[in-house]
């Protein structure tokens, strides 16, 4: 422990918005006790327990799990249960809602407009006709899973939304998270459902607003690539457009990785 | 959102910065297509071309160009390494060897073009 | 309105793309070493000014493959701007003008390439 270098106390800066009480969202300060091992849902958690009862916010697994506590902090969206308080060298630290969702509440957001393109794109398992059980599982080798994994690692935390230019100037955008979970289920070997997930991903709003920023991949927590699958995503609707110029029959199953 | 949201943050003034490299490439290219119209109308108008690339001016846009066009062409050897998912049998073949092979391939395409266009 | 647009795939925005992706890859590609060549090594005397020379340069547009090359190291790219530069103006607050920016940019790109194949050929 370096507690000699560790400071005792941190000033915070958290974005208050009561609508019974506030007309706009506002800033307030809380200064409070710290430790080195404090993240900054524990410096929420000590605000909302021993100074501000009033202060709300999401969490629940408090392990980079839920996805559920996603913040700005200090213009950066961020799982508040995986960011320490002691990476942050310049206090006030400032604790916004994340950007590009309308706030309910504090440091609530409203979530709906991710909840339906989420569904949108269906991530689950489509298959033309069940197997029946006496068939068996539905068998995976370890390529066919690796195909997909790095794609698979997706909380729904939303951060990507935040980050994302496009989607904050065009609501209308798929965005990143949902382009990533289509890609993930286009590819599983398990999978016929190509064709119904295409016309969310294909549409002018799913994949194509997408200028490749990149910025999502930065943010996400969880190592997913979502700028890549999106630009895959392209790549295969693309070649099997071209494709169906050539071939006006071949279209259907084209769960490209892109072109390689 | 703010037109200004590019400056927020520095890889998104770098993605602005990618983008309009496309600017210069298209404006060198343009540039390129005149020269090529003054070598159709005759040696007079074409040597009047290739003096006025002389001027400082010109000089200059090219060199600003130039530095814009190399810049579009590693970022997007970066970011199509990142879309190419090359496999070698079982393996995925990492990124940046990838992404290195395209660069060694642009040297070479490079240089190729380089003999022949100044050796014919 | 989103609605409406979630539920069509269009067709030509995926054509719009691929140009501007084979754009990308000839701009990355084989820009750099023209705008080199013809613009600063032999402009600041690097090189023989010879090899920009009428003489020489009538010689090299006169291969019919040279022509075909030249055609695609030029239109493609225009594409890659148009692209670019479409949306990138749109996301700095140009929105309202998406159609006719649509228009104006693809549209001059269209145009250039039929201007290079009335040059070259």
């Amino acid at each position: 422990m370096k507690a000699s270098t560790s400071r005792s106390t941190i000033k915070l800066e958290v974005t208050r918005y009561r609508p019974s009480v506030d007309s706009e969202p506002h800033d307030q300060s809380y200064e409070i006790p710290c430790t080195d091992d404090m993240v900054v849902l524990d410096a929420l958690n000590y605000i909302k327990d021993r100074v501000d009862g009033t202060l709300s916010f999401r969490w629940s697994c408090h392990m980079g799990v839920c996805g559920s506590c996603g913040v700005m902090v200090n213009g950066q969206p961020k799982l508040s249960c995986a960011i320490f308080l002691r990476d942050y060298k310049r206090e006030p630290i400032h604790i916004e809602p994340l950007t590009n969702f309308p706030i309910i509440r504090d440091l609530v957001t409203d979530i709906t407009d991710f909840m339906t393109k989420l569904k949108a794109v269906k991530p689950w398992i489509i298959r033309k006709k069940e197997k029946p059980l006496s068939e068996g599982e539905y068998r995976q080798s370890a390529e066919e899973l690796e195909r997909y994994h790095q794609f698979s690692g997706c909380i729904n935390c939303m951060l990507c939304y935040s980050a994302c230019p496009v989607y904050g100037l065009h609501p209308g955008f798929l965005g990143p998270a949902a382009a990533a979970l289509a890609y993930r289920y286009n590819l599983d070997s398990r999978d016929q459902g190509n064709d119904e997930r295409q016309p969310a991903i294909a549409s002018q709003e799913g994949i194509w607003e997408c200028t490749f920023v990149g910025e999502c991949t930065v943010v996400c927590p969880k190592d997913v690539d979502p700028a890549a699958a999106l630009q895959r995503s392209k790549v295969a609707t693309a070649q099997s457009l071209l494709g169906s110029f050539i071939l006006p029959r071949a279209s259907g199953k084209s769960a490209t990785e892109g072109s390689s | 959102m703010r037109a200004t949201w590019w400056l927020r943050n520095p890889r998104y003034f770098l993605f602005m910065v990618r983008e309009f490299s496309s600017v210069f490439v298209a404006a060198f290219l343009v540039l390129f297509l005149l020269q090529i119209r003054g070598l159709r109308a005759g040696a007079e108008v074409y040597q009047e071309y290739l003096e006025r690339l002389h001027e400082p001016g010109w000089i200059a846009f090219h060199a600003v160009a130039f530095l814009f066009a190399m810049y579009h062409s590693l970022t997007w050897f970066d970011l199509t390494s990142k879309i190419q998912v090359v496999r070698l049998g079982r393996t995925v073949v990492n990124r940046r060897i990838v992404a290195g092979l395209n660069i060694l391939a642009w040297l070479v395409v490079s240089g190729g073009i380089f003999l022949y266009w100044t050796r014919g | 309105m989103a609605s409406a647009n979630r539920t069509s795939v269009p067709r030509i925005e995926p054509i719009w793309w691929a140009l501007f992706s084979a754009g990308g890859f000839v701009s990355a590609f084989l820009v750099p070493v023209h705008l080199f060549v013809n613009g600063l090594a032999v402009p600041l005397g690097w090189l023989d000014t010879d090899i920009a020379s009428y003489a020489r340069m009538s010689e090299l547009i006169n291969q019919p493959l040279v022509r075909i090359y030249l055609f695609v190291l030029i239109a493609l790219p225009l594409y890659t701007w148009a692209h670019r530069f479409l949306f990138t103006v749109q996301d700095m607050g140009l929105a309202r003008f998406r159609k006719p920016l649509a228009v104006l940019c693809y549209g001059s790109a269209v145009t250039g390439s039929f201007w290079a194949v009335w040059i070259l050929w």
